[in-house]
């Protein structure tokens, strides 16, 4: 057992996403790329060279350089969503993989912590691929935007870590659409995505805080515009906490509901 | 690893679900390089101990030791050492057929390298070799249960485990894989099998346990357990009027439950013991041919008299009166 780190039950998991993912990388890598060049385009060159050329600023940065940090992490977490929802449901009963894994020495809660780090490592790949995208697009100011990289990855689990504990104790997947329309796709154009959270009504303002991919958004934009937001590093060290308690909560009903479902 | 002679050692094994009693206080042992099965009709509580012995299911009472362990502190110890055929199939349908056991034997931590070879290996004992690079979704039913198989010895486990392993298969593929767990069989794998089929208990198992809501009934070699309750032979009456068309069935209902009954007390009075099953009488005798002199002397008229040996399913209908596959 030498070789513990590097043979971690998590791991097993995700080998056996890469193998799947070998036959089809091409497809997955194409639509990473289209995906932040469709998205840049429409908003950070149309309706930012709109605002431009009205001579505008958002917080003292162009449009561009304002929404591909919101775009980057918002595109991260709703994938996210769907990646933490129907593959997830697969394992469990339609292709019901996870329980051959139950079946080997893996515990179910092995199986859960092997998804997260297999969404982990997905979204570091998503995220750098946008992250390089918008660089060429001249929307990246600071070499800090690199953080902007596991900013993302950690809004990923904060929604993967409690969203694939819940998709355990469902067994059809009639309420996801659900998720997607009214929770995914608000918080996708409502946590300073586009605009300034202050645009927001003052009763909404904390629904949003409240909720992960705002702080997401937040740490993207001060590594990609290498300026920390009013609040400094008190707001940065806010936001990571804020993420971490998502993932930790999640994380131990996880661990729970992945043992009820294929322990039982 | 000093695994004892007894690799599945169960006392008083229970298994509630809220109110539900799936397996009510069984005792049983299984020994080292035998096939021992579980015989009983669905909803007997086989898959439920099976899941126990897999430790993929807690036990809610009793005492379990598998492989001299204690399914509840060592659950992935153990599991890493057994083999599992579940009822249902559950292949990795994004795997091709080859990755399905490679993929798999990583679960158990075992090296890449070594599973290549022994996934080649695997695939030619269940005659799958040809199909290494193939999909799962295009094999047959029995292929994909002969691909399970390969698969669940994969990590080269102490104890195999299989749950309705020809379920749902056609004669032949049925066939394919009584042949192919009689090889390991010979091979020295000890083997657990479920099963409602008094066919497939008689010819694998060398000791079984006849499992009936949720308890255990008796418990023997299949031919010990054949000697011990029902004669050698038995007799199989159809009584004349189910031989006619089913229009006469409707207003007849009454007059085949007659005939029955007559057959019945025609049998009994040779002294012989007899059940009703369905649209026929099963009469327990020794002499088979001679029961049937008798009662054709006795002026019986059948639709269709079968002589023919005694069996499992004889077993279970006498000790639970009912038959292991339920209409």
């Amino acid at each position: 057992m030498s070789r513990v780190s590097l043979d971690a039950p998590e791991v097993r998991f995700v080998e056996r996403e890469a193998t799947i993912q070998r036959r089809l990388w091409r497809g997955n890598a194409f639509s990473q790329i289209v995906a932040p060049v469709l998205y840049l385009l429409a908003m950070g060159v149309g309706l930012g060279g709109m605002i431009s050329s009205a001579g505008h600023k958002v917080d003292g940065l162009s449009y561009l350089e304002f929404v591909a940090p919101g775009l980057m992490a918002a595109t991260v977490l709703q994938n996210a969503t769907g990646e933490s929802m129907w593959p997830v449901l697969a394992g469990f009963k339609w292709m019901r993989f996870y329980e051959g894994m139950s079946a080997s020495p893996m515990t179910p809660a092995d199986v859960y912590r092997g998804n997260l780090l297999w969404i982990a490592i997905r979204f570091t790949v998503a995220s750098t691929t946008f992250l390089v995208v918008a660089t060429l697009f001249g929307a990246i100011l600071s070499p800090w935007g690199v953080l902007a990289v596991p900013a993302a990855v950690l809004g990923a689990l904060a929604l993967a870590a409690p969203l694939t504990a819940y998709v355990a104790t469902q067994d059809d997947d009639h309420k996801f659409p659900l998720i997607m329309r009214f929770l995914t796709l608000p918080m996708f154009l409502f946590s300073a995505t586009f605009f300034p959270l202050s645009q927001l009504p003052a009763w909404l303002q904390p629904v949003a805080w409240a909720l992960p991919l705002y702080h997401s958004v937040s740490l993207c934009r001060d590594a990609t515009t290498g300026t920390l937001a009013p609040g400094g590093w008190f707001a940065v060290v806010g936001h990571i906490a804020i993420l971490a308690v998502y993932i930790t909560v999640g994380y131990r009903i996880g661990r729970r509901t992945f043992t009820r479902r294929l322990a039982a | 690893m000093g695994t004892p002679g007894t690799l599945v050692e169960a006392r008083s094994l229970t298994k509630r679900f809220d109110d539900f009693v799936a397996v009510d206080a069984i005792d049983f042992d299984v020994q080292r390089g035998e096939v021992f099965g579980f015989l009983g009709p669905n909803g007997a509580g086989k898959s439920s101990t099976m899941r126990m012995i897999g430790c993929v299911s807690p036990l809610t009472d009793g005492v379990l030791r598998v492989l001299g362990l204690d399914p509840v502190a060592d659950g992935p110890r153990i599991r890493g050492r057994l083999g599992v055929v579940p009822q249902e199939d559950n292949l990795d349908l994004e795997l091709s057929v080859f990755d399905n056991l490679v993929i798999y034997g990583r679960y158990f931590g075992i090296a890449k390298s070594v599973l290549r070879a022994r996934a080649h290996e695997l695939l030619d004992f269940v005659q799958l070799g040809d199909r290494a690079a193939s999909k799962v979704d295009p094999l047959s039913g029995g292929m994909k249960r002969r691909l399970t198989i390969a698969r669940a010895l994969v990590n080269e486990p102490d104890l195999l485990l299989l749950d309705e392993p020809t379920t749902g298969l056609d004669p032949q593929a049925r066939h394919l894989v009584w042949e192919r767990l009689w090889r390991l069989k010979q091979d020295g794998v000890t083997q657990v099998l479920t099963t409602h089929y008094m066919d497939e208990a008689e010819r694998l198992c060398d000791r079984l346990v006849i499992m009936d809501g949720g308890r255990i009934v008796d418990e023997g070699s299949p031919a010990a357990l054949v000697a011990r309750h029902v004669t050698r032979e038995v007799v199989e009456v159809r009584p004349a009027q189910l031989a006619g068309n089913d229009l006469e069935l409707d207003d007849g209902s009454e007059g085949v439950d007659a005939e029955l009954e007559a057959v019945l007390d025609l049998v009994r009075a040779n002294g012989e013991r007899a059940e009703v099953v369905t649209d026929r009488v099963l009469a327990y005798t020794d002499d088979g041919d001679a029961l049937v002199a008798k009662l054709n002397a006795d002026g019986l008229r059948p639709a269709s008299v079968l002589v023919r040996r005694s069996t499992l399913e004889d077993v279970f209908l006498i000790l639970t009166g009912r038959t292991l596959i339920e209409g």
